[in-house]
């Protein structure tokens, strides 16, 4: 009788981890075939059936996308777009975040809020508009200042919950010893929510690098960002496989390492606080 | 030393700095967007926008059967997609919900695909489903299924980008409910088992009931972002083939930045963002008035 029911548990968990593994496989398969093509060399990369795992490592996809574009310069874009967004974002969005928690701003919230919902083509157009007319397409501020659009809700909003946690009494002590607000702001608030701050930090970067939309319209041939850099080499009909498969590892790799570091306030930032880990 | 002008209007000084960026970038923007939809106007011409008032307007909802076709479509796909998100994503987090050995890489594994750049997802998964080397095909075939042609053909390629949009959002869903599903309480579920309530009709009576504004809240972002969905679908189809992957914002996207038909287009951006606010004004009142 006592065996019988180990031998349940033991075959109830077995079969969970079965499951487990039958519903997480399609997740990690992609991630692992888009590594391992860009491991193969081109005639194994099209080979069928396809081998998985026994093939000849080569790096030469990883080669050829350096030598054949100029991905330095994409990646180098890349970073100053979403630096340059997360730390402005950041400088605007912290006193704007602490004030909506501190003074109980909720209108300002909602507009921040429906900003997140409207789509993202609607600012396209006018911004294509006003800046071609400044001639300031092609430009990291251009760039810069249209990912904002994506970046600043998200920090302002993650970092209201955040602030929210600060205790008021904490702020009102300071206040009665004479500190500015400015001062409870930057030397007691702040000091608290660092956590949050380096994870919305994070998130507005990973957004701010994925973008794919405004950067395809005021992206140039000089501020080309990786996300364009890629598109670009499927529109010219490369068929290396490996090539495209290494492109894309070195775009998404960064912001899946990136993005591990925050892993806990990743849903807090997609679902714009709404959902606390 | 504290200055008593700043002290006292700490208030708005605060957040004054993202007001007036958000009115410059946000605001200002989507105000030119609705004033440019009452006009026409190319981009690439000299002539300057002409005002028709509601003419676009008029021609979106009465006379282009390319624009009902394809909200039709947006409608379709977002259903398809989050349906099934939720379905799969629920029913992962009610698996997931335990203790267990591999939870943290469990975890880890679920947020890859939410920040993976989508571009880059969209490539990959142009090579998988390659009809003839691609692995997709191959994988079907050893379980004894033929191939389809995916985003090949005009018949399977709506639901071959629903694929990769349930792929990569699922575990958004089964994070959410299980966050959900961590905060439930524990006595309704002592006090039915005490009833001798089965498992199932606990989670029927139980844990459904006292999961769904949660998951309302999960089916709310992921119908937002659904109706929104660009990348994906411009990198792996441009709208093709035949039309078949054209939602509004593609059909909009091209009517902008292939045509420079601007004021047409900006009436397309209005109708877009009146369904996806639609859609979500609808899911927050589903939330509030059920007696949950």
């Amino acid at each position: 009788m006592v065996r019988g029911s180990a031998t349940r548990r033991w075959l109830g968990t077995a079969g969970f981890y079965a499951l487990a593994v039958l519903f997480m496989l399609p997740t990690a398969f992609v991630f692992y075939w888009m590594l391992t093509l860009s491991l193969k060399p081109q005639v194994e990369a099209t080979a069928f059936p396809p081998s998985f795992v026994r093939f000849t490592v080569t790096l030469a996809g990883y080669r050829e996308v350096f030598t054949k574009y100029p991905f330095v310069l994409y990646t180098w874009n890349s970073l100053v777009v979403a630096t340059g967004c997360t730390l402005l974002g950041l400088v605007v969005g912290l006193p704007a975040a602490y004030s909506i928690a501190r003074w109980r701003q909720q209108r300002l919230a909602v507009v921040i809020l429906v900003a997140r919902i409207i789509p993202g083509i609607a600012y396209l157009i006018p911004w294509y508009i006003f800046f071609r007319s400044l001639r300031m397409v092609d430009t990291y501020g251009a760039l810069i200042l249209t990912h904002l659009i994506v970046g600043l809700p998200i920090i302002i909003w993650v970092m209201i919950s955040f602030f929210e946690d600060v205790p008021a009494d904490l702020a009102d002590a300071a206040l009665i010893d004479g500190c500015s607000h400015f001062g409870v702001f930057w030397r007691i608030a702040l000091p608290l929510v660092k956590p949050g701050v380096v994870a919305t930090a994070i998130l507005s970067f990973v957004f701010s690098w994925n973008n794919f939309l405004f950067s395809v319209i005021l992206a140039g041939r000089s501020t080309r960002t990786l996300p364009i850099a890629v598109y670009t080499m499927i529109s010219y009909e490369e068929i290396n496989w490996g090539t495209l498969a290494a492109a894309a590892t070195l775009i998404t790799l960064p912001v899946l390492l990136v993005a591990l570091l925050a892993q806990r306030h990743i849903v807090t930032g997609l679902t714009f606080g709404a959902v606390k880990q | 030393m504290r200055s008593s002008f700043t002290h006292r209007h700490a208030p708005w000084l605060f957040p004054a700095p993202a007001v007036a960026l958000v009115a410059v970038i946000i605001v200002y923007p989507i105000a030119y967007t609705g004033w440019m939809s009452l006009h026409e106007w190319f981009a690439s011409s000299l002539a300057r926008p002409r005002f028709i008032g509601l003419g676009n307007y008029a021609r979106i909802l009465l006379g282009d059967p390319r624009f009902r076709e394809a909200v039709v479509r947006t409608i379709y796909f977002t259903v398809l997609a989050v349906a099934a998100e939720t379905v799969l994503g629920v029913a992962m987090a009610l698996l997931f919900n335990r203790e267990f050995w591999g939870r943290g890489l469990l975890r880890t594994l679920a947020i890859l695909p939410m920040v993976a750049t989508p571009t880059a997802i969209a490539l990959v998964f142009v090579m998988m489903y390659h009809p003839t080397l691609g692995v997709a095909n191959y994988l079907l075939t050893v379980v004894g299924l033929s191939g389809f042609r995916w985003t090949y053909s005009s018949q399977t390629a709506l639901y071959a980008i629903a694929v990769v949009d349930v792929w990569q959002w699922t575990p958004l869903i089964m994070l959410i409910a299980l966050a959900g599903l961590a905060s439930l309480p524990r006595e309704p579920y002592e006090a039915a088992h005490l009833d001798g309530a089965s498992t199932w009709q606990a989670f029927w009576h139980i844990t459904l009931p006292l999961l769904r504004p949660t998951i309302v809240v999960a089916i709310l972002f992921r119908a937002i972002d659904a109706l929104k969905t660009f990348d994906v679908i411009f990198v792996m189809t441009q709208g093709g083939p035949a039309n078949a992957t054209e939602t509004i914002n593609l059909l909009l996207f091209n009517q902008a930045f292939s045509y420079f038909n601007m004021g047409y287009a900006s009436s397309m951006a209005v109708a877009l963002f009146a369904l996806v606010m639609g859609a979500s004004l609808i899911l927050i009142k589903a939330r509030r008035t059920a007696a949950w």
